[in-house]
This record gives structure tokens, C-alpha cells and sequence, in this order.
């Protein structure tokens, strides 16, 4: 890659990643909007009885009774100096909102990502090296399998057998309430909480590693260069991992940077099943109670992770293989 | 009423002050149970609350959490008689127009202010009547709000409202302090976010999507009491989270819709948990399949006549909901006040129900079908699909052929109001008393493109007469005459086919102790809950 070149590469990709976000923004807002029902009509039948000055107060509070497009210009126009709303049902700011759920998500999906990521290209490259023997066909079993089960099925299966069976692990929640824990302990507690989501969520991952490692570098392997570095005398050690493995690395990290992308928007099922307290959630409750600020919020949050995490992978692209030239 | 009866009732409730609490101490000891101070209850929230402030939100599991923070006038046994709470006793005037409440006067709300009657006139005449459409409706027939002292509060009406007395429990209208809404927008002042009340707990900490934790109150006004340290409300989202969070003991307690009904039975076998279905009286929710009489056939009375006989309210009561709850016999609900047993919708018949169809006029064509009616879906858990999925094989016998049509709870509060649906499923809490909760879905005034009004229509001029005169009626007797007729008229012509008097399982460890003992349940304040050892 030419340094050089980098400074304009990274202006025009970030002028055009600002311009994708605010596409986004505005179809996300005619999206939700055009769903049926509003908060008011919401809150109404949550409430169990309602008349219609009392909608009509809710409408007015919530900027509802204004029209559409003059809604979406203040919406656009907040977006625009990073004010992302106020959230009326929870009396909130929407980024208050976002930012004290975002921890607990990036905490998880972080932790899925890194296992996913270790242990697939681990499992891969060793199934890789050892074709056609037993562990090889354990791996590829056991990937298969993860890559099949549903999500939801994994995460009750691992809850039966390790909170009610085996009571090793809490059932659900991130951490022990009212416990009043501190450094070291709290850090176990939520570690002891983390596991199970954090595994049912990144067992699907590494199993779509782990194949795709497995199958790019046997690919990679039957190539004439690997036979030059063999020949030349290269330990084995090395020609795998200088020479086939990095090479076989370039669609594993399109991959994981797709998973990145994820990381915010892709935990829902997680984070419901486990009452894991993070962004997922917030964006699902948001959409069954029509509260749109902070449905709109969570997705451009989203939007925004997906469009960088674009950009870093193709800088990464260029930092693993120096033919591929940013441009 | 007659005037000696009333006097009696303020002299008993001056009496009750002490009565209730005695009567509780003595019970646990009967057991062999001390109440023990200390302990902290874990227990479930779903769904999560938006704010825990009463008026400015009155959503079930908002009531349930902020009963806990505040407190009403007087609060209701599983008979519904009026208990003391805030008011230590109270006398009524003998033309029924004038509520003279004596308040206690060692009161303190969470920030060290004391309560006094200022506060309570405040909450009833501006704050919800500001923001609670429910209190708005009945405390506008209030002509005058006084305060002669500090602690007693008189109400003068505009005219004599029997079931006046209902409208101050705390879910329906909670003490709140004046000086700090007085002059600002009651929906976004700051106390909102942090709710302060005269509870025996106070708002401690709220980590959104996690956790809500109320802690022990030390100037409660009750010597001694709460016996808990704290309350922790766990928010967990998935029914089978919840349930195996209740097995495995990481909560003590779940309410309302925190367990399905069909794992009740399970729970029911566990030896440590309790299985409790009372304390839903106050509320007495009614369900029925909500029709849509502008939509043929449905306006014929034939027709729901012949939906209401081709189901079998039993099955649907023990196969689907595991006997929590009973089939419903008529519009209003046995634990609510003027239920008239007499009046009873026909029995489960599926000729009958057919012979009915054949008079409407509506013939099976090839296929045995007679006719086709869209049902919206209740999109309210697990067991409302199973019901709507009971229905359509139930009516398919009788040759309705009923089209399931999923939605989320915002779709179908929004098409229940404009009202753009054939059949679905509704049910709405009675309060105690038929004007209150059972009037509002019936009279023609109410046809209103709002949820929970009478949205499916129904028109009688007769049912409206008759309560107006219940609503109106000084004395309870001639309340009773009106509410029995319009109970036999509405059997008759079955506006909504009611389906269940509902009730919800309140499941607790056996270390739990009084976690129901009003009929309003676990929306009480539990300063007289306990754990034993």
C-alpha cells in the first residue's frame, strides 16, 4: 500500500459513507413510519383507557400532529448536529438511551467475535493441515452442526444443561443485582454471566470460520508458490503461516467484517433469551412500542458501524495483501 | 345505602385502621410465623415500564412497581371493602355528596416533606386529572375540593356517585407531591424520572433493560415496617427465561403475564413454590371476542348468539388457560360488584349454534362453509394464539370459517380504535364496579374511535338507559335493579362474546410471606411482606 495515498483514499471514502448515512436515515424514517400505529395509539392500549383528548396530548408532546416531511427536516436536522432526539414514552434522550445500552452489547458481541474469530480460524487451519484424518472430521462435524442449529435452540440447550442442570452459570442477566461487588469479583460475576450468551452467540460464527478457513486453505495450499516455499526448504510452520494462511485469510476477513458490522443490530434473539440488557433489545422494544426516535437512533448507530467497519475492511485487505492497493 | 349503613361503614374503617395489621401479625402467627425484617425480594417486571410514575403511565407493570413507591387514599380487600391507607378513616354526608377523608398525619413522601391535604387535593384535581383519562372521567363530577386542616380533605360532588370510593385505590389515583409538578408540565417534570410517593419503598436505581431496585424507606409512616431491605424487579423478556429463572430461584416471585398458563402446572409440582390466582379482584378482567358490529354478519344477534354457543368456555378455561381464571357467565365478572348470577349467557351448543345460523339466513355452500370472518390475533403471548387457533377450529364446526391475521401490539391497539377489524380478541379490567369498567365498552355515547371504548358499536337504547340509571343511582339497591336488567338484556344479545373472568398466577417461594392479601395483589404496597428464613 502507498501511504501517500491514504489521506485522499480515506477523504473520499468518508464524504461517501456520510452521504450512504444520511440515505439510511431518511428511508429508516419513512420505513417506521409507515408501519401501523403510532406511540399514542400504543401507549393508549397499554394503558387500558384512554379518550381522545388524551391521545391528542400525547400526539402534540410527541410532535406526532405536526406533518410528515416537517418531522423528518427536525429528524434530519438533529441527525445532522449529532443530536439524535428525545425519546417522549421513556422521557429520555435517545443517545443517553443508546449510550447505556451500547456497553453491554459491544461486551458481548465482542466477546462473540473474538471466540468466533480465534477458535474458527484455529479449528480451520488445524482441520486444514490434518485432512481427511479423524480430527479433521470432528471439526467439520462439529462446524457443520453449529453452522446448522438455530441460535435460540443453542443458547436453551447450553441454559438446561449449565444453570439447570449442572446450576455452574446463571440462567440469564449480566450481573448479580444487589450483590454490591467490586474490582476482581465483579469482573468473575460478569464473566460468569457472559459465557453462555457470548457462546450461543459466536458458536454459528465460528463454525462459518472454521469452514471457510478449512476450504481456502486447502485451496491455497495445492498453489505453485507453496510448493516453491516447500521446496526452497521453508520449515512447514512457517509456509503455513506465512504462505498459506494469510493467504487463505482475505474472504475470512470479508466475513468478519460483516460480523462486525453486526456487532450492534445482531444480538436481539441473544439478548432476549439471556435478558441481556443491551442495544438489541432497546431497538426491538422501541419498534413494538412505535417509539421512533430511539428506533431511528439505534439504527443509524448501526448504519454508521456497518459503513466503518466497510472501510476498515478494506484497509485490512491492503495490510494482509499488499496487491490489493486502496484506491 | 341507607344513612345508618354508612355510618356504620366510617365507623368500622376508623376501626379498620388498626384491624387489617393486627389481623396480619396474628394470621403469621397462627402459623408459627414472626415477620422478620431484612431480606431482599427478587422478582420480575415484563414488560419493562417506560417511567414509574402513576398517572403519567398506567400500564400494568408500571402499577405493579410504583405501588410500591406510592400509596393511595384507602386500598381494597379480596371483597372489595374500602381499607385505610393514607386516610385513616373517612365519613360520607347523608345526601352522599360530601367525602370527608381524615388523613394520618405522620406522613412523609421520599424527600423528607410531609404529606399533607394540599398534596392530596393537588393529585386529585389537577394531577391526574390532568394526565389519567380514567380519573379525568370520574373526578370532574367533583364540585368542590377543601382543605378545613392540614389532614382532612373534604370532596363535595356534584351529584351522589356510589362507586366513588373505588377511584382511590393507589393504582387509580396515587398521592403525589404537590411542590414537585405545581407549575410545570406534569408529564416531563423531572420528578417523572425520579418518582417520589410516601410508599414504604423508595426509587432506588433503574439500569434500563436490567433492573429496577426499590429500597426500604426508613420514615415509613408504619412503625417498624417494611420488614424488606429492598425490592428488585429483574426485567427479563422471554417467558421460558422467566420460568427458569423462577425454578432455578435466581427470583423469588412472578405476577401477571410473567409465566404462560400452560407452565403453571409444572410449577404448580415444584414442593417450594406456591401457586396463587387471587388477588386480581379489584381488576376483574373481563376477555371476549371483541366483534365488529358494522361488519355482516356480525351485527346479527343471531349470529354472535350462534359464535357464543359454538364454544366450549370450559375447554378454553382448562386446556388452554390450566383453571387460572373461570369461564365467564355474563358482562360483568363474579368478583366485581352487581354481578347477577341469574343472568347467564347460554350454554356450549353446537346444533343450537347452527340451527342459528340457518335462521340468519346464512346457508353452508360445497364446502360446508357459511361464512368468512377475519380474526385479528391478540398479539399478546404464546397463549392468545393457541385460543384464536381453538376458535377457528371450534366455529369451523358450526361452518364460520375464521381467518387468523398476526399483528404487534402497536398494529392492533391502532386498528381496534379506528375500528378496521371483523373479530379479535380484547379483555379490559372492571375496577370493582360495572360503571367504572363494564359501561364504558356498551353505551352508544362511548362509540369512539379509541381502544377499550365501544368500538365494536353496539347500540341499545335501553342498555344505555338502564346505565345511566345504575351510574346515577343514589343507593346501591336501586344501582343493583338496573345493573340485573341490562345484565339479562346484554346475555341476550351477546354485543361481545365474553370468553373468561381472568386472573393471573402469582407464583412465589414458600419464604415469601403475604405476597397477596388485597384484591389488588401484588400492585399493593407490601409493607407486610416478609421473607422467613
Amino acid at each position: 500500500m502507498d501511504p501517500a495515498k491514504l489521506p485522499g483514499f480515506l477523504a473520499q471514502r468518508l464524504v461517501k459513507a456520510a452521504i450512504v448515512v444520511l440515505a439510511i436515515v431518511v428511508c429508516n424514517f419513512f420505513l417506521i413510519h409507515a408501519a401501523p400505529g403510532d406511540p399514542a395509539s400504543v401507549i393508549a392500549g397499554q394503558s387500558g383507557a384512554a379518550d381522545e383528548r388524551f391521545l391528542q396530548q400525547l400526539r402534540t408532546q410527541f410532535g406526532l400532529d405536526q406533518p410528515l416531511h416537517v418531522q423528518l427536516w427536525i429528524y434530519v436536522k438533529g441527525v445532522l448536529t449529532l443530536d439524535l432526539g428525545f425519546s417522549h414514552r421513556q422521557q429520555m434522550p435517545v443517545s443517553t438511551l443508546i449510550m447505556d445500552r451500547l456497553p453491554a452489547t459491544l461486551l458481548l458481541t465482542g466477546a462473540a467475535f473474538a471466540f468466533a474469530i480465534t477458535l474458527g480460524i484455529t479449528l480451520g487451519t488445524l482441520a486444514a493441515r490434518r485432512v481427511g484424518t479423524w480430527a479433521d472430521s470432528v471439526i467439520t462435524v462439529l462446524a457443520l452442526t453449529f453452522y446448522a442449529t438455530p441460535l435460540f435452540w443453542v443458547g436453551l440447550m447450553l441454559v438446561l444443561f449449565f444453570s439447570v442442570w449442572l446450576e455452574w452459570l446463571p440462567s440469564f442477566g449480566m450481573m448479580s443485582v444487589g450483590a454490591n461487588l467490586a474490582g476482581l469479583a465483579l469482573v468473575l460475576d460478569v464473566a460468569k454471566h457472559l459465557l453462555l450468551p457470548a457462546l450461543t452467540l459466536g458458536l454459528f460464527y465460528m463454525a462459518v470460520y472454521a469452514r471457510l478457513t478449512r476450504a481456502t486453505m486447502l485451496e491455497v495450499a495445492d498453489q505453485d508458490f507453496v510448493k516453491t516455499a516447500r521446496a526452497k526448504g521453508v520449515p512447514e510452520g512457517q509456509v503455513v503461516r506465512r504462505h498459506v494462511l494469510r493467504n487463505a485469510l482475505l474472504p475470512v476477513i470479508t466475513f468478519a467484517g460483516i460480523q462486525a458490522g453486526q456487532l450492534i443490530g445482531g444480538s436481539i434473539l441473544v439478548e432476549t433469551v439471556f435478558a441481556w440488557p443491551g442495544i438489541g433489545r432497546l431497538a426491538f422494544e422501541a419498534l413494538l412500542a412505535r417509539d421512533y426516535p430511539v428506533l431511528m437512533g439505534v439504527f443509524f448507530a448501526t448504519s454508521v458501524m456497518v459503513v466503518l467497519f466497510n472501510l476498515l475492511t478494506d484497509l485490512l485487505y491492503a495490510v494482509v495483501d499488499p496487491r490489493v492497493e486502496v484506491a | 345505602m341507607s344513612i345508618s349503613r354508612r355510618g356504620l361503614m366510617a365507623a368500622t374503617a376508623a376501626a379498620a385502621g388498626m384491624g387489617p395489621t393486627l389481623m396480619r401479625v396474628e394470621d403469621a402467627l397462627a402459623q408459627g410465623i414472626q415477620p422478620r425484617r431484612g431480606g431482599t425480594l427478587t422478582t420480575i417486571l415484563q414488560p419493562e415500564p417506560p417511567v414509574l410514575q402513576i398517572g403519567v403511565n398506567n400500564q400494568g407493570p408500571t402499577l405493579i412497581a410504583a405501588g410500591k413507591i406510592f400509596q393511595g387514599l384507602v386500598k381494597f380487600s379480596p371483597t372489595l371493602e374500602p381499607l385505610p391507607e393514607l386516610a385513616e378513616s373517612w365519613t360520607i354526608s347523608p345526601d352522599a355528596l360530601t367525602y370527608t377523608f381524615k388523613l394520618r398525619n405522620n406522613v412523609k413522601f421520599h424527600d423528607g416533606t410531609p404529606m399533607t391535604a394540599d398534596d392530596v387535593i393537588f393529585s386529585i384535581m389537577k394531577f391526574h386529572m390532568e394526565v389519567a383519562p380514567r380519573a379525568r372521567a370520574i373526578f370532574q363530577r367533583i364540585d368542590k375540593a377543601e382543605a378545613p386542616d392540614p389532614h382532612t380533605v373534604v370532596l363535595t360532588l356534584k351529584a351522589p356517585f356510589e362507586p366513588f370510593l373505588l377511584m382511590f385505590d393507589v393504582t387509580a389515583c396515587a398521592i403525589v407531591p404537590k411542590h414537585l409538578f405545581d407549575g410545570q408540565d406534569y408529564r416531563t417534570a423531572p420528578a417523572v424520572q425520579r418518582p417520589i410517593g410516601t410508599g414504604p419503598f423508595r426509587f432506588a436505581e433503574w439500569q434500563r433493560g436490567n433492573f429496577i431496585r426499590l429500597e426500604r424507606f426508613a420514615d415509613y409512616w408504619k412503625p417498624g415496617q417494611p420488614y424488606l431491605d429492598a425490592i428488585i424487579y429483574r426485567i427479563v423478556p422471554d417467558s421460558q427465561s422467566r420460568r427458569l429463572a423462577l425454578e432455578t430461584g435466581q427470583v423469588l416471585m412472578t405476577a401477571a403475564g410473567d409465566i404462560e398458563p400452560f407452565d403453571t402446572p409444572a410449577l404448580r409440582a415444584r414442593p417450594n413454590l406456591e401457586v396463587l390466582t387471587t388477588g386480581w379482584e379489584y381488576f376483574s378482567p373481563l376477555s371476549w371476542i371483541e366483534t365488529n358490529h358494522r361488519v355482516a354478519p356480525l351485527g346479527d344477534v343471531r349470529v354472535r348468539q350462534a359464535i357464543s354457543r359454538a364454544i366450549d368456555r370450559n375447554f378454553i378455561a382448562q386446556r388452554l388457560w390450566f383453571n387460572i381464571g373461570k369461564p365467564a357467565t355474563n358482562p360483568v365478572a363474579s368478583t366485581t360488584k352487581f354481578h347477577d348470577p341469574s343472568a347467564r349467557i347460554a350454554g356450549f351448543d353446537p346444533r343450537a349454534a347452527m340451527q342459528l345460523l340457518d335462521a340468519a339466513g346464512l346457508r353452508p355452500n360445497a364446502q360446508g362453509v357459511r361464512a368468512t370472518i377475519k380474526h385479528l390475533v391478540l398479539p399478546y403471548g404464546e397463549v392468545w394464539t393457541r385460543l384464536a387457533e381453538y376458535l377457528r377450529q371450534s366455529l369451523r364446526q358450526v361452518g364460520i370459517q375464521l381467518e387468523l391475521e398476526s399483528t404487534d401490539a402497536g398494529s392492533w391497539a391502532r386498528r381496534i380504535g379506528a375500528w378496521e377489524y371483523e373479530t379479535s380478541i380484547n379483555f379490559v379490567y372492571q375496577f370493582g364496579d360495572p360503571t367504572l369498567g363494564v359501561e364504558r365498552t356498551y353505551v352508544s355515547s362511548n362509540i369512539q374511535r379509541v381502544t377499550f371504548t365501544n368500538t365494536g358499536g353496539y347500540s341499545n337504547p335501553r342498555v344505555d338507559q338502564l346505565f345511566a340509571a345504575a351510574r346515577d343511582g343514589q343507593t346501591a339497591e336501586q344501582r343493583r335493579v338496573a345493573f340485573s336488567e341490562v345484565q339479562k338484556i346484554l346475555v341476550e344479545e351477546v354485543p361481545q362474546i365474553w370468553l373468561m373472568e381472568m386472573a393471573f398466577p402469582t407464583i412465589h417461594d414458600k419464604r415469601v410471606q403475604n405476597a397477596v392479601r388485597l384484591g389488588t395483589g401484588v400492585h399493593a404496597s407490601y409493607d407486610d411482606v416478609f421473607l422467613t428464613a
